[in-house]
């Protein structure tokens, strides 16, 4: 019996808890507690990511005494209890989550040092990444749901914690508004598939759906409330704001918080509905979005000023990869030779960029914070010769944006490269926009870099040293993970992606992986 | 504000009968429509009558919000202890381990129409009276938050 | 065509909230259209169990008969906690945003601009 499943969202559920007695203790002790938890956290993510990798789907149900029987004896064939389903897929998620997290607990104990409020910080941390693994493993359709409102909450709170100036409060309410809407369309969605089917569990109402009009609008509210959550392109408008006012390690995990959405969209349409809805046409939907954002997502950043709102209208284009990547996948499901030539491909590149861009994303994001936090100001009219007193971050900021270019020795390369290929076969005009989109990005970057680290040094910032240490460990971690994953793209390929995007893809092994073989 | 004397003295009478009818929906919420939120929600109503009642300043003096925090955080800890519980008698989380004869809430219930037993349920009520506890900590503390911003006349 | 009119009430109810959200200009308007748009979800929840001549689903000295949906009650529970907790966050950020900017309207909220 595995228990490391339960353990993912205890460890954290419990360091929420008692952070505000330990904070009444002392602020050393509050500090050890929260590094103690997140160090527990990483561990039981771990384990449980090489059980999956070695043994294959794993079943958790909660309040059985045997908790890997998902079927009662008495039930008469239908699964009742509330059930963890992790297979490789979201076996990857709980991996990329668990490194955000351990870069950005790190990096949260220097750069929030001198602010106060902290116990209500690291509680509302850990409690959003309580949300997190349980949005990437539930298999039950009402407990994705109230995880995603616990994301929301403590997204939404978190984003505005500096409301000395007034700004990040705006950003927050605009966040929380967005959420809130997003969260209700799809409670609606739930119930209407409960009323049909009268279960909540994603594998059962697979075994049982039947394609009518109220399924059609139940995936229609679906698909349209977790695309506003994760931030593409019709309802983006809130990224820019929320991204740029939040402190900066927030902003890194709020990234994992969108990841998890869109996660939850492939989920929906491979899982539940499969071959039973009309593949094409929502994958050409989830196509179109994908291209709109990474257009408008690049073209809007080129004349930003502030640096912060520029790597947020970037975070709304690469998201448009991910979506081109996995949207073709969709289209060619029904179709076994065209699936077997470039859809899995397509699928894997997908799925391989999450993990680049919320490594890349998060040490961009980490940096940029680190500037702030050292001159003061976000604006890249003001900054200038940093490169002379900060060569660390000078260093991380050079890997990071070669690798959002996609410049071959690091791990953008890789996964754009497999997206590119598969998608030119389906489409050529798609694989030359996103060239186009890359070539733009690269262009960006040249000028933050050259307007933040070129040129002399500037009078006003002669005291600029470089960060404390903790920040520069949680940079430094992500920045060796985004070399070795650029050098060795066969190897993570081969071991994590290809058995997640099969996963997604077997439709009958989830099912038969719940209900028995039935 | 000054409220007058009849509310005062009405607020101070009718404050136990409403702790004692939210104890009541807290502790039958095995049996009865209620259970933790309900019964919390109303045992924080009974709080905000006196905070309503009296000026500010002087139902700081019974109603301190270091007390509600901890109130919060008590009944948060008291849930999640009785969870992991169940993992060390080696079964799943949150297994029901006193619902078949256990030391407390322990007897056993025939399935259909039955006469109520408060004794059943096993983990149940103590999950019910952490979430009350925690209930009625986390809206004191929202209450005197957002009534401390009012400027006060007299 | 009576039994489908509580579905008529649920669509007519999301409607205003969504009108009140996009038309109106005050924060706390808006807000408010936000808890409208939650009563119409739990509505609908509610409605999705209800069985002809059902009783209540309560064991204790129940009289004989069909009883009604008992989870979509808990999950309307459930929506009721999450909407108090989400209108209480939203009106403490009102509140700070009317120290800081002085105004709750949304016309005079814009200090994040491209």
């Amino acid at each position: 019996m595995s228990q490391y499943a339960a353990l993912l969202l205890a460890i954290p559920l419990l360091a929420a808890f008692a952070m505000p007695l330990t904070g009444l203790i002392g602020k050393r002790i509050r500090n050890s507690w929260a590094i103690i938890a997140m160090l527990a956290t990483v561990t039981a993510a771990l384990l449980l990511v090489w059980e999956v990798l070695t043994q294959g789907t794993i079943v958790y149900a909660f309040g059985a005494f045997d908790s890997a029987q998902a079927i009662p004896f008495d039930s008469g064939g239908v699964p009742i209890r509330i059930l963890f389903v992790i297979d490789a897929m979201s076996a990857f998620m709980i991996l990329t989550a668990a490194i955000m997290m351990f870069a950005a607990t790190l990096y949260s104990i220097s750069s929030e040092s001198e602010q106060t409020g902290q116990d209500g910080y690291y509680a509302l941390l850990f409690l959003l990444m309580a949300g997190i693994f349980g949005m990437v493993s539930t298999g039950d359709l009402f407990n994705f749901f109230v995880f995603l409102e616990i994301n929301s909450l403590a997204g939404a709170a978190l984003a505005a914690y500096r409301i000395k100036g007034g700004v990040a409060v705006e950003g927050g309410l605009k966040y929380a508004f967005i959420s809130t809407v997003a969260g209700l369309f799809f409670l609606i969605a739930v119930g209407m598939l409960y009323g049909q089917y009268n279960s909540l569990n994603i594998a059962y109402i697979a075994s049982v759906i039947d394609f009518t009009g109220l399924s059609l609008v139940a995936v229609v509210l679906m698909i349209v409330s977790l695309a506003m959550k994760s931030g593409s392109v019709p309802m983006h408008f809130w990224t820019p704001d929320t991204y740029s006012s939040a402190p900066s390690s927030i902003t890194a995990l709020l990234i994992v918080s969108s990841m998890a959405s869109l996660y939850a969209i492939f989920r929906i349409a491979f899982s539940l509905f499969g071959l039973t809805m009309n593949v094409v046409t929502i994958g050409w939907v989830i196509i179109i979005l994908g291209i709109l954002s990474m257009f408008i997502g690049v073209s809007m950043a080129l004349p930003q000023k502030d640096v912060k709102r520029l790597m947020a209208y970037h975070s709304v284009s690469q998201i448009g990869y991910m979506l081109v990547g996995l949207g073709v996948g969709v289209a060619v499901l029904g179709d076994a030779q065209m699936l077997a030539q470039f859809g899995v491909v397509a699928m894997e590149g997908g799925i391989f960029h999450i993990i680049n861009y919320a490594l890349y994303k998060g040490l961009l994001f980490l940096i940029a914070g680190a500037v702030i936090y050292r001159c003061g100001t976000a604006n890249l009219n003001d900054l200038g010769g940093l490169g002379h007193s900060m060569k660390w971050t000078m260093g991380f900021f050079i890997i990071a944006a070669l690798a959002i270019a996609g410049i071959p020795p690091f791990n953008g390369f890789a996964s754009k490269l497999m997206i590119y290929e598969s998608v030119f076969i389906f489409n050529p005009f798609i694989a030359v926009i996103a060239m186009v989109v890359s070539i733009m990005t690269l262009a960006s970057f040249v000028k933050v870099f050259h307007s933040m680290f070129m040129g002399p040094k500037l009078p006003q910032y002669e005291t600029v040293k470089e960060v404390p240490m903790p920040m520069l460990i949680g940079m430094g971690l992500l920045a060796v993970l985004i070399i070795l994953f650029g050098l060795f793209p066969d190897l993570v390929v081969n071991t994590l992606v290809e058995p997640a995007a099969l996963a997604l893809l077997d439709r009958s092994g989830y099912i038969a992986s719940v209900m028995g073989g039935i | 504000m000054q409220m007058s004397s009849i509310v005062k003295t009405t607020a101070d009478i009718l404050f136990p009968f409403i702790l004692i009818y939210g104890f009541y929906i807290i502790i039958h919420g095995h049996l009865t429509p209620g259970g933790g939120f309900q019964g919390g929600a109303i045992l924080a109503s009974g709080v905000l009558l006196l905070l309503l009642a009296y000026r500010y300043s002087e139902s700081t003096q019974i109603v301190r919000q270091v007390m509600m925090k901890t109130l919060e955080s008590t009944g948060l800890l008291l849930f999640i202890i009785a969870a992991l519980s169940a993992m060390v008698i080696g079964a799943g989380y949150f297994f029901n381990w006193l619902s078949p004869g256990g030391f407390i809430f322990g007897d056993i219930v025939t399935y259909g129409s039955t006469v109520a037993n408060l004794n059943t349920g096993g983990l149940i009520p103590i999950m019910n009276l952490a979430v009350g506890i925690e209930v009625v900590g986390a809206i004191s503390v929202i209450l005197l938050a957002l009534l401390s911003g009012i400027k006060e006349k007299i | 065509m009576i039994e489908q009119i509580p579905y008529l009430a649920v669509i007519l109810i999301a409607g205003i909230g969504i009108a009140t959200i996009l038309l109106k200009k005050n924060l706390i308007k808006m807000i408010m259209g936000l808890a409208i748009i939650e009563g119409a979800a739990n509505l609908f929840l509610i409605i999705l169990g209800y069985r002809e001549g059902g009783i209540a689903p309560i064991f204790t000295n129940a009289p004989g008969g069909e009883m009604v949906l008992p989870t979509v009650q808990a999950m309307t529970l459930t929506n009721i906690v999450i909407g108090f907790a989400t209108t209480a966050l939203l009106l403490a950020f009102a509140i700070i945003i009317y120290r800081k900017y002085g105004s709750v309207e949304t016309n005079n909220i814009r200090r994040l601009r491209e």
